[in-house]
């Protein structure tokens, strides 16, 4: 136990910003992306991310903008398991055909309004995937959506600066 | 010791005949041990093709993989293949059978692995193993129509495959007071979609089926609409997480089927020799950024998420240091036919040394506390056991059969360099538990850390990539990379013109996943979260 307290005492507070452009922009898209949630959302965002095909690099990315360094949990931003408390679906990957279904439902789930931020070069087109019998391509072939984050995959930076476009639309 | 290859001359003499048409020889350097790739391949008459698997069997010979090509535009119609391991040798074995009568003997008798394999097989080439007792669609779903084979060329690819109706038939256990539990395929977390079928008494789990192939792309069927080059970004996203590994092994596969073009008198017409240290130099960090990730998963699963935020700043320090130094957070198209994208300056290689001593401290604090908590070992300690002779039956590879007893690693048995001079120092343990899973990775990521130094210690000087020459028609390679979750294979064959005539990939997560339903039987429900992470699959790689 001591260990860990010493460890949580080394750590310190690592969101705090590390002395790279970056950081400097993640603080800038925050301190926009707090108001605007508190604004809009009363302080709180909720998201409801849906893999429709995904390679899994993007899921990668926003697991990070969980971890302590983005910490997006204190610009009021939070995961739920069920899209029946969701304000946003973040939808990856090209839609796979086998997907679709699954895709839609989780959609018509959602309460409106809704907003639906596609994730990827693969979630703009198909990226690389393309289209064919079983990559449908895009998720706005699919349900309407809001926003696209480029990128494959997106880095943490950008996925908080779409869902900050979504949030300020 | 008797090889593999000489287990099949002697039972088949003659009859077994070598394959060196479409695997060039002499084998290209460094690759001396046989063909393409290290691999002998023999072609053998199609009611052999069990007889050889029996031969191999006996011999303790692994099944490493099975599929079918569509060669009819050589006239050869479908072409069935099996891949065996023992050791340090790789075995292609490969038969025909008219594309009027795509049938072919099952494996399924003699290894289990055969059973998802072929069902795949069956699925989307259209062949039918003869004798195999369990033909659902696997990747397929029940709502495509039943004679739609996407991987023959007579197939239409481009558009969406329609949909008819068609139920899944689940496995049923029966008996008082069992009952289901369906899960996904939309998951809780942040994570990749699959279904699981839970058969529980109470608590405990009787019985678990997966059903995957919700996010099949249709990605070996793309690969032959592409041109080789960019047949290696497809590659690094079969599955994200291991995309120096795939992208890797698909250049190893691509590369082994024809030797490079000498730049200048004394060129050996191989790669150079800093290209590949610089390979192994990504795909050992990326081996660490995943199973620093795992272990955090793996602690956040037994409530102790401390641990998951303290991993994942280590793990988010790798991916900065991969973006300044190579350009991209998780090195994805680093890696291409013919060498890599980007060479590292002196002051880069000085960097990652300091960040391997920093991450040495900091890993080791961590490690400690992990180490130390009773409660986190309670959880650990037992639960889903993979015995050593399940791992083996099975034919599982990676961390998960290196937890279970199986001292396998291909970084060992099919060396490339600096492989073969930095040579990793193996962990196997024999518990086969969320706790050994998870133990191995803390070796691998000490063992990786000291290769990476010895990598940058020891770099060679040089060009970083050679004039790539694309191979000649109705040629085939094959390599296998050891990633993070283990081996992956590639085999790749050429069409007429010299473009991708096929493409095959097996991921570990194809022969890794039944391991999964395997080691839950007697745990409860409620740990089924924990023992997923500490497999930790891939759902895309498995789907392609
Ligand atoms: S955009 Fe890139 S990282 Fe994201 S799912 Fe597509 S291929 Fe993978």
């Amino acid at each position: 136990m001591l260990r860990i307290l010493h460890q949580i005492f080394r750590t310190g507070i690592v969101t705090e910003p590390l002395p790279s452009a970056v950081e400097a922009e993640i603080e800038g898209t925050g301190a926009r992306l707090e108001e605007a949630v508190r604004r809009r959302f009363c302080r709180s965002l909720t998201i409801r991310q849906v893999d429709a095909g995904s390679c899994n690099g993007c899921e990668l990315e926003i697991h990070a903008i969980n971890n302590p360094i983005y910490n997006c949990e204190r610009f009021g931003i939070h995961f739920t398991a069920s899209p029946r408390f969701a304000d946003m679906l973040l939808v990856t990957g090209p839609v796979s055909r086998n997907m679709e279904i699954a895709l839609r439902r989780t959609y018509n789930a959602t309460p409106a309004p809704k907003l639906v931020v596609a994730v990827g070069d693969c979630g703009y087109n198909g990226g690389i995937f393309g289209e064919n019998y079983a990559s449908l391509g895009g998720v706005g072939k699919i349900i309407p959506v809001d926003v696209y984050i480029h990128g494959c995959p997106p880095t943490p930076a950008a996925i908080l600066r779409g869902i900050l476009r979504a949030v300020e639309k | 010791m008797t090889t593999l290859n000489n287990t099949i001359t002697s039972a088949f003499g003659g009859d077994a005949k070598q394959d060196t048409g479409q695997y060039p020889t002499p084998p290209i350097p460094p690759f001396d041990k046989g063909g393409a790739g290290g691999v002998t391949a023999y072609q053998v008459p199609r009611e052999w093709f069990v007889n050889v698997a029996k031969v191999m069997k006996t011999a303790d010979a692994r099944l490493v993989a099975e599929w079918a090509t569509d060669e009819s535009p050589f006239g050869r119609g479908f072409g069935i293949y099996a891949c065996y391991a023992k050791d340090s040798e790789y075995l292609i074995v490969k038969t025909y059978t008219p594309l009027e009568d795509p049938a072919f003997p099952s494996l399924t008798k003699k290894f289990v692995s055969a059973y998802r394999f072929e069902r795949q097989m069956k699925s989307l080439m259209g062949v039918v193993p003869v004798g195999h007792p369990d033909l659902r669609p696997w990747i397929k779903h029940e709502d495509w129509p039943e004679d739609a084979y996407p991987l023959r060329k007579t197939f239409d690819a481009s558009k969406p495959m329609p949909r008819v109706k068609g139920e899944y038939p689940f496995i049923k256990a029966e008996g008082e007071g069992v009952y289901e539990i369906p899960v996904g395929p939309v998951h809780a977390g942040i994570i990749e979609p699959g279904h699981f079928r839970f058969q529980a008494v109470g608590e405990d789990i009787i019985n678990l089926e997966e059903r995957l192939g919700y996010v099949h792309k249709g990605i070996e069927k793309r690969f032959e609409t592409l041109s080789w080059k960019e047949g290696a970004r497809l590659a690094g996203r079969v599955s994200g997480d291991s995309t120096v590994a795939h992208s890797l092994a698909y250049c190893r596969a691509v590369e082994a089927t024809s030797p490079f073009i000498p730049l200048h008198e004394g060129d050996r017409g191989r790669l150079p020799e800093r290209a590949e240290w610089l390979r192994a130099l990504m795909l050992e960090r990326e081996r660490i950024a995943n199973h620093l990730g795992d272990l955090g998963g793996i602690c956040n699963d037994v409530a102790f998420a401390f641990l998951l935020y303290q991993f994942s700043i280590l793990k988010e320090k790798l991916l900065r240091t991969n973006h300044k130094i190579f350009g991209h957070r998780f090195m994805m198209d680093r890696i291409i036919p013919g060498g890599v994208t980007v060479d590292i300056s002196k002051d880069a290689k000085e960097e990652i040394l300091a960040e391997m001593d920093w991450l040495t401290n900091e890993f080791e604090r961590l490690v400690t506390i992990y180490d130390e908590n009773p409660s986190l070992e309670d959880r650990v300690r037992d639960a889903g056991i993979l015995t050593p002779e399940k791992a083996k039956e099975l034919g599982v590879v990676g961390f998960v059969a290196r937890a279970s007893g199986q001292n396998i690693d291909c970084r060992i048995q099919n060396p490339f360099p600096p492989y073969n001079i930095i040579v990793p120092k193996i962990t196997v343990l024999q518990s086969g538990d969320v706790h050994a899973r998870a133990w191995v990775r803390i070796e691998e990521i000490r063992e990786s850390i000291r290769i990476v130094r010895a990598i940058l210690y020891g770099l060679p000087d040089g060009d970083i990539t050679v004039k790539f020459n694309p191979p000649s028609p109705d040629k085939a390679g094959f390599a296998v990379v050891e990633g993070w979750r283990g081996e992956i294979v590639y085999w790749i064959h050429s069409g007429a013109l010299g473009e991708i005539n096929r493409c095959m990939v097996r991921d570990p997560s194809s022969v890794n996943w039944i391991a999964l339903e395997q080691s839950i039987h007697g745990n409860i429900v409620p740990d089924f979260p924990l023992c997923n992470k500490s497999f930790n699959q891939s759902y895309s790689g498995n789907d392609l």
